[in-house]
């Protein structure tokens, strides 16, 4: 199972620098909202990494500014050696919800970006097919995005982001929406795909279990104004590769032992009222 | 032959049947449950009312003739036995060419600037002042302007109905814009899209069910508006012959009439939500 990138394939992909970045909202009556401050994260090839914290607390504005919909007020965000400047294919976003095209079914839905750079159509529906199949998604693909669940409708989002082959997955609280049960499911699914892939990930949620279970690099955030608190490096993602037994990881006293921790660490920040749980 | 199992024997050996279980409704919320059948009740009801009123003789009958004379002026205007000498048909197709290329016209100027008002804060900005100003105008008050700058004949009745057509549209195709959330626009964009392929890839086809509801009102806009358009210098159309009738006190023409347009409005009406439903299946899915 385990599949090790060759050193010429890895200083192939790229890597994200996010060097000391900081952003400042206008706010009204001249007062402004420090959302991030001085923020430092570099990304290789392979890295996972999720964002955990509170309401408030900049992570949605870290990833807006990786994803290039926003620009820092201060600091640089570097992919490949090129500076991000605006939005691009090279960076795939997967949002919570609301972001599909209900006037296209899934398979559109999925070879929409290649349509837009002029992909011909035979090869982009090939593209579309073959992400709809890493998702599990192969027989839905000529259903309206309307008639399927919320959970597949994700799944959806997950093809369409990977269809583009960007070099990073961004994904804000992608299963935020999602019931209990289905959430597990997915997170077993994303952890498959970012295996396969070797892409960078960055994730963000409010649940702690979900983030320790995902993550390669762990960061905490804390609000007013944004910034990154504490950093881990776990391997829980890797075990379930290893052993496909979620159950097994997520029971795993070490787990625990960090997952409560880390519960602690977000309860006693400052500001951190509406803080979240597990 | 098989012999036939007795009845008691069966009846005793068979498991017994289950209670169908009564089935139950949710507590009542004001407004809910179908109405069709009360709408056809009134219906009938309003049309035996006016038979009754108008064969007892509570009503004159220059005020409101029985439904059977109603029906007799049709037959009439349809050979082209009223005043005018024109047959209804004529008068129906002038009428619904007068509607439809001003309202077809109002489509394809009225939708690109309202959706050019909803992406772009210029458009906004030199559309907006002159649309706000001339929309609550009754079409009635523009009228006599319209005719000191286009005459009498064609042109003057087309733009009429084409500026009551026009205003509702372009605020629909507007207001539509609104309708794409911020995250199918930043999706489009992280998937390579450039700004204008999001304009016409994401947001107007997000706009198209408003752009759908505001042509129905648009065309609503336009049959109100097409008696006024005819009031002047007008020979032939379904308004010229309802305001011809009463200038002779043909009380049934002019109810007549006024059952034409209202079935051709509601007939058009009917075919654009089959439109609806054809072009955006979407509609309040998603």
């Amino acid at each position: 199972m385990l599949r090790c990138s060759s050193p010429s394939e890895v200083f192939r992909l790229a890597k994200l620098q996010i060097s000391h970045v900081s952003v400042n909202y206008a706010g009204t009556s001249g007062r402004s909202t420090l959302a991030l401050s001085d923020i430092n994260l570099a990304l290789d090839p392979g890295d996972f990494v999720v964002a955990l914290g509170a309401s408030g607390c900049g992570k949605t504005t870290l990833l807006s500014c990786i994803a290039g919909f926003m620009t820092p007020s201060q600091g640089e965000i570097v992919l490949g050696g090129k500076r991000v400047a605006g939005p691009g294919a090279e960076r795939g976003v997967v949002f919570q919800k609301h972001a599909l095209m209900p006037w296209l079914d899934v398979t559109e839905n999925v070879a929409f970006g290649l349509r837009m750079r002029g992909v011909p159509k035979a090869e982009r529906t090939r593209i579309a097919h073959d992400k709809l199949r890493r998702v599990g998604l192969e027989k839905f693909a000529n259903y309206p995005v309307y008639q399927i669940s919320g959970g597949m409708q994700q799944r959806v989002g997950l093809a369409r982001a990977l269809a583009s082959d960007p070099e990073v997955m961004l994904m804000d609280e992608p299963l935020g929406a999602l019931d209990a049960l289905t959430r597990e499911q997915q997170q077993e699914l994303i952890l498959e795909l970012w295996w396969q892939t070797r892409k960078m990930f960055f994730f963000i949620t409010h649940s702690v279990e979900e983030a320790l279970f995902l993550a390669t690099e762990l960061i905490v955030m804390t609000p007013s104004p944004g910034r990154i608190a504490h950093r881990y490096r776990v391997d829980f993602g890797r075990r379930f590769i290893e052993t496909r037994n979620a159950r097994a990881v997520k029971a795993d006293p070490e787990f625990i032992r960090l997952r409560e921790e880390i519960l602690q660490l977000i309860h006693s920040a400052p500001g951190s009222l509406e803080a979240a749980a597990a | 032959m098989s012999t036939p199992v007795p009845d008691v024997v069966r009846s005793a050996e068979a498991p017994e049947q289950p209670q169908p279980v009564p089935t139950t409704k949710g507590y009542s919320i004001p407004g809910e449950g179908r109405s069709t059948l009360i709408s056809i009740v009134t219906v009938f009801g309003l049309l035996l009312l006016w038979w009754v009123a108008t064969h007892y003789g509570w009503i004159r009958d220059i005020f409101l003739p029985t439904p059977e004379k109603i029906f007799t002026s049709f037959g009439e205007a349809w050979r082209g036995e009223i005043q005018g000498g024109k047959p209804l048909s004529e008068h129906f197709w002038w009428s619904l060419f007068r509607v439809f290329a001003a309202f077809l016209f109002a489509c394809v100027t009225a939708v690109p600037i309202g959706i050019a008002m909803g992406v772009s804060r210029i458009a906004r900005g030199i559309f907006d002042p002159p649309i706000e100003f001339y929309r609550p105008l009754p079409p009635l008050a523009y009228l006599p302007l319209i005719v000191i700058w286009f005459g009498i004949d064609e042109t003057a009745k087309i733009v009429l109905i084409y500026l009551a057509c026009f205003a509702p549209l372009a605020m629909a195709a507007r207001a539509g814009v609104r309708s794409v959330t911020i995250e199918q626009i930043n999706a489009a964009y992280s998937m390579g899209a450039s700004k204008w392929q999001v304009i016409f890839h994401v947001i107007i086809p997000a706009a198209l069910p408003e752009i759908l509801t505001g042509m129905r009102i648009g065309i609503g806009f336009g049959w109100t508006t097409l008696v006024a358009a005819e009031m002047v210098a007008a020979t032939v159309g379904l308004g010229q012959m309802v305001l011809n009738a009463s200038n002779f006190l043909r009380t049934d023409v002019v109810i007549m009439g006024i059952l034409v347009i209202g079935g051709v409005a509601y007939a058009f009406d009917l075919l654009m939500r089959y439109v609806e439903r054809l072009l955006v299946p979407w509609k309040g899915k998603a």
